[in-house]
C-alpha cells in the first residue's frame, strides 16, 4: 500500500493530467456535439498545433506571442478544412465523415514529417514556467502547475462562448432544424464554420501548451486521440461538461493507479470505460440516442 | 535378414529424423530452398528492408535506412570501401542488390506482412530491418519458416538470440546481457558502490530484458533497486511514473525507454526534478537521444551503444564509414545507420565466402566465422555458432559537457571499449535452440 504522501501526490498529478486531457478532448467533443462530425484528424491537429508553436518560437522569443500566432494559424487551418472539405460531409453518413477526417489526419501528419523530419523537436519551457515548485508534500514542475490554471481558464471561456452566447444557440438550433433557422434569416453555415474552427483551435492550443512538456514529433497526437475518445465516451459523446469531467476522471484513474502499479494505469482507464459502456452507454452527461 | 513393415517404417522415420538434425547431419545444401534459386537472376538479387519510418522508432528507423542505402550503394558500385571489406567486383557475386523499403511503424504485424510480401512477391534473398525487439522476434521466426535469411536490425532483447533464437536469424548488436555486463562495472566505478536505483521500464520484451540484465549486474556491483515503474510503449505523459521515481529516494535513474520514448521521458524527468537529484544511466542509448535532448541534459550520462563515430579513431573501416556517411547525409551516423551498414556488408561477405546465395551455405559460413572472423567497423567480430549472437566489442559512452564539445554532434566520450568475449552469456543461458536448416 503506497504511503499517504505518495497517494496525495498522485491525486494532485491526476488533477493536472485531467485538465489537459479535458482540453485535448474539448475540441473533439465540440465538433461532435454541435456538428455531429467525429473528427479523426483530431490527433494530427494536436501535432499541427505543437509544430506551430515550435516554428513561431523561431521568430519570436515570447511564448505568449507565439501562442497567439499559433491560434491564428490554427483558426486558418480550421476555416480552410471546413470550407474545402468538411462542409461537404455534414449530410453524408458517419462512415464517410470518419474516412475523410482520418484521411485528413494522415495527410497532415505526413506533411509535418516531410517538412520537419521524423525526429522529435524541442520546445523550451517558457521563462516564467521554469523549475519546480515545492507544494509541501511534493515537488511539482512549475509550468505544469501554471497549466492547470491556464487550461481551467480556457475551458471556462470555451463553455461561455458555446453555451452562453447567441452563437451557441444558433448552432444548436441549426443542427436540429437548419431549414427553419435559415428561414429566420440566420446564416447557419457560417455558424458551423465558426464551431469547427473553434474546435480546431482548442485542440491546437492543447498541442501548443503541451509542447514544452512532451517531445514534438509528427506522431505525437496518436496517443492523445485514443485517450480523447475514452474521455468523451466517459463524459458522454458531444457533451462539453462531460469532456471536462471525463478528463478529470481519466487523469485521476491513470495517476492513482500508478501509485500502486504504473503498468496497470492505462488498463484501468479502458476497464472503466468498458464498465461505463455496460452500465450507462450514453456516458455520464450524454443523452440517449443523440450524439 | 528380413525386415517387416513396422521395422521398415521405424528405420525410415529414423533416417528422416537424422536429416532434420542441424550441423553435420547432412553434407550438401538443398538445390532449392526458400527463395533460392528463384530469387537470384543473372544480374541481380532482391533484398527486403522492413523499417519503422514513422512512430516511436522513426528517428532510429530513418538512420537505419540510410545505413542500408549507403552499404548497398558502395557494394553495387564495387567501391574501394567495399573492397576494403573484402568484397570482389561490383555487387555481390557479380549481382547488383535491388531493394525496397517498407515503413512498418515499429509494429510486428506490419513487419511480418511486409516481409511476407518481399519474400513471396519479390523473391527476397535476404530480409533485414526492425528497431523493436518484438519486430525482430517476429521477423526471425518468419525467416526460419520461409527459409530466408533475416539479418536483425536494431534489437537488444536477450530473447532474440535466446529463447526465440532462429537458425535463419543473425544479430550483430550486443544483447541486453552483454551491454549490462559491460556497462555496470564502468558506472559503478564512476558513481560508487552503494547506490540506490530507480528503473523506468517500457512494457515489452526489450524493456523487460534490459531491466533484468542491468539489475542483475548492477546488484553484483552493490547497487540496490528501490523503484521499478513499468510503462506502456509510446507513453506521452510519464508524470505518474516519474512522481514515484522522484519520491523513491534513488541516487540513479536508469531509463530503459528507447526511441522517441527515451526523449519524452528524460525531458519530463528533468521537469520533475529527477535529474537534479539523480544521475541518469541509459543502458542502451537511442540514436538521436543526444541531439533531441541536448548536451545540457546529456552531460555526464552513461550508456552503451552499438556504435559511436569516435570509434573511427580506433578502427579503419569505421573511419571510412563515418566519412562516407557524413559526406552523403551531412550528419554523423548513429548506431541505427551502423547496424544497417554492417549487417549488409556482413551478409554480402558471407555470400561471397560461401560462393552462393543458398541460405544454408551462407548460414554455415556465418556459423563458422569464429575460425575466420570478419574485419569490420568495430574490429574483428564473429557470429557464435550456437545462438547466432555476434561476439563484438561494446563502446561505453559518457555525455560530454557542452563546453567540451568540438562540434555540434560531439556529444559523447568513449569511456571504454569492452571486449566482447568477456561479457558473453553462456550460449544456452537464455534457452536458445536453433531450429533446422531445412
Amino acid at each position: 500500500m503506497p504511503s499517504w504522501p505518495v497517494l496525495a501526490s498522485q491525486a494532485f498529478n491526476g488533477l493536472a493530467l485531467g485538465t489537459l486531457l479535458a482540453l485535448v478532448s474539448s475540441g473533439l467533443t465540440i465538433i461532435l456535439g454541435t456538428l455531429g462530425v467525429l473528427n479523426f484528424a483530431h490527433g494530427a491537429l494536436f501535432a499541427v498545433g505543437a509544430y506551430t508553436i515550435f516554428v513561431a518560437l523561431h521568430y519570436t522569443s515570447s511564448f505568449v506571442l507565439a501562442i497567439l500566432i499559433g491560434c491564428v494559424v490554427m483558426l486558418a487551418v480550421g476555416v480552410l478544412l471546413e470550407r474545402i472539405i468538411i462542409r461537404f460531409f455534414y449530410d453524408r453518413p458517419d462512415e464517410d465523415q470518419i474516412l475523410v477526417t482520418y484521411g485528413i489526419g494522415i495527410v497532415l501528419v505526413e506533411c509535418l514529417r516531410a517538412s520537419f523530419g521524423g525526429n522529435a523537436q524541442r520546445v523550451p519551457v517558457p521563462s516564467w514556467g521554469q523549475g519546480a515548485t515545492k507544494l509541501g508534500f511534493l515537488i511539482y514542475p512549475t509550468y505544469r502547475l501554471q497549466l492547470i490554471a491556464i487550461v481551467a481558464g480556457l475551458l471556462i471561456g470555451l463553455y461561455l462562448v458555446l453555451y452562453r452566447t447567441s452563437m451557441g444557440l444558433v448552432v444548436r438550433a441549426g443542427i436540429e432544424n437548419p431549414g427553419m433557422v435559415g428561414i429566420l434569416g440566420i446564416n447557419v453555415r457560417r455558424a458551423f464554420l465558426l464551431v469547427f474552427a473553434i474546435g480546431v483551435v482548442a485542440v491546437g492550443l492543447a498541442g501548443m501548451l503541451y509542447a514544452p512538456v512532451i517531445a514534438v514529433s509528427p506522431d505525437m497526437g496518436a496517443n492523445f486521440m485514443a485517450q480523447s475518445f475514452v474521455v468523451i465516451v466517459l463524459g458522454g459523446l458531444g457533451s462539453f461538461p462531460g469532456a471536462i469531467v471525463g478528463g478529470l476522471i481519466a487523469g485521476e484513474i491513470i495517476s492513482l493507479t500508478s501509485a500502486f502499479n504504473s503498468s496497470y494505469s492505462e488498463v484501468m482507464l479502458y476497464a472503466l470505460m468498458a464498465l461505463l459502456l455496460v452500465l450507462r452507454p450514453q456516458g455520464l452527461f450524454g443523452t440517449e440516442g443523440r450524439a | 535378414m528380413q525386415l517387416d513393415r513396422r521395422q521398415l517404417l521405424l528405420g525410415g522415420a529414423g533416417a528422416a529424423a537424422g536429416l532434420m538434425l542441424p550441423g553435420h547431419a547432412f553434407a550438401q545444401s538443398p538445390a532449392t530452398i526458400g527463395t533460392f534459386p528463384a530469387g537470384v537472376s543473372d544480374d541481380s538479387v532482391f533484398v527486403g528492408l522492413t523499417i519503422p519510418l514513422t512512430g516511436v522508432f522513426s528517428g532510429d528507423g530513418g538512420d537505419l535506412k540510410l545505413g542500408y542505402e549507403l552499404a548497398i550503394a558502395q557494394i553495387n558500385a564495387g567501391s574501394d570501401i567495399a573492397q576494403k571489406w573484402g568484397l570482389k567486383g561490383k555487387g555481390v557475386l557479380g549481382r547488383k542488390i535491388r531493394y525496397k523499403i517498407s515503413d512498418t511503424e515499429g509494429k510486428p504485424n506490419l513487419d511480418v506482412q511486409s516481409a511476407t510480401q518481399f519474400i513471396q512477391r519479390d523473391k527476397a534473398i535476404m530480409v533485414s530491418g526492425s528497431v523493436s525487439s518484438a519486430s525482430a522476434i517476429a521477423l526471425e521466426e518468419l525467416g526460419s519458416r520461409e527459409k530466408v535469411l533475416y539479418m536483425v536490425g536494431i534489437a537488444g532483447s536477450n530473447d532474440i538470440t535466446g529463447k526465440n533464437c532462429q537458425r535463419y536469424g543473425f544479430r550483430s548488436q550486443q544483447n541486453a546481457y552483454m551491454a549490462a555486463k559491460g556497462l555496470a562495472p564502468v558506472v559503478a566505478k564512476a558513481l560508487g558502490k552503494n547506490i540506490k536505483m530507480a528503473f523506468l521500464v517500457p512494457d515489452y520484451t526489450y524493456g523487460h530484458s534490459v531491466y533484468e540484465s542491468f539489475n542483475k549486474f548492477a546488484v553484483e556491483q552493490g547497487w540496490k533497486q528501490v523503484a521499478k515503474e513499468v510503462v506502456p510503449l509510446g507513453t506521452t505523459d510519464y508524470s505518474s511514473a516519474l512522481l514515484n521515481i522522484a519520491n523513491s529516494g534513488a541516487d540513479v535513474f536508469v531509463n530503459i525507454a528507447f526511441g522517441a520514448d527515451s526523449v519524452v521521458s528524460t525531458k519530463q524527468a528533468e521537469q520533475f526534478g529527477v535529474l537534479q537529484r539523480m544521475k541518469l544511466v541509459v543502458p542502451n542509448l537511442s540514436s538521436f537521444q543526444d541531439k533531441e535532448l541536448g548536451a545540457e541534459l546529456m552531460q555526464g550520462v552513461y550508456g552503451s551503444c552499438d556504435f559511436w563515430f569516435g570509434l573511427q579513431d580506433t578502427f579503419p573501416l569505421a573511419k571510412t564509414f563515418v566519412e562516407s556517411f557524413l559526406a552523403e547525409n551531412k550528419y554523423y551516423p548513429r548506431w541505427g545507420a551502423h547496424i544497417g551498414y554492417m549487417q549488409t556488408f556482413l551478409w554480402a561477405l558471407s555470400v561471397e565466402r560461401a560462393g552462393s546465395f543458398n541460405p544454408v551455405d551462407v548460414i554455415k559460413v556465418m556459423e563458422n566465422s569464429k575460425a575466420q572472423p570478419y574485419e569490420t567497423t568495430i574490429g574483428k567480430v564473429y557470429f557464435r555458432a550456437e545462438d547466432h549472437q555476434m561476439v563484438r566489442p561494446i563502446p561505453i559512452l559518457r555525455g560530454k559537457k557542452p563546453a567540451e564539445m568540438k562540434h555540434k554532434e560531439d556529444f559523447f566520450d568513449i569511456v571504454e571499449i569492452v571486449d566482447g568475449e568477456s561479457v558473453m552469456n553462456p550460449p544456452d543461458f537464455f534457452g536458445c535452440k536453433l531450429g533446422p536448416y531445412i
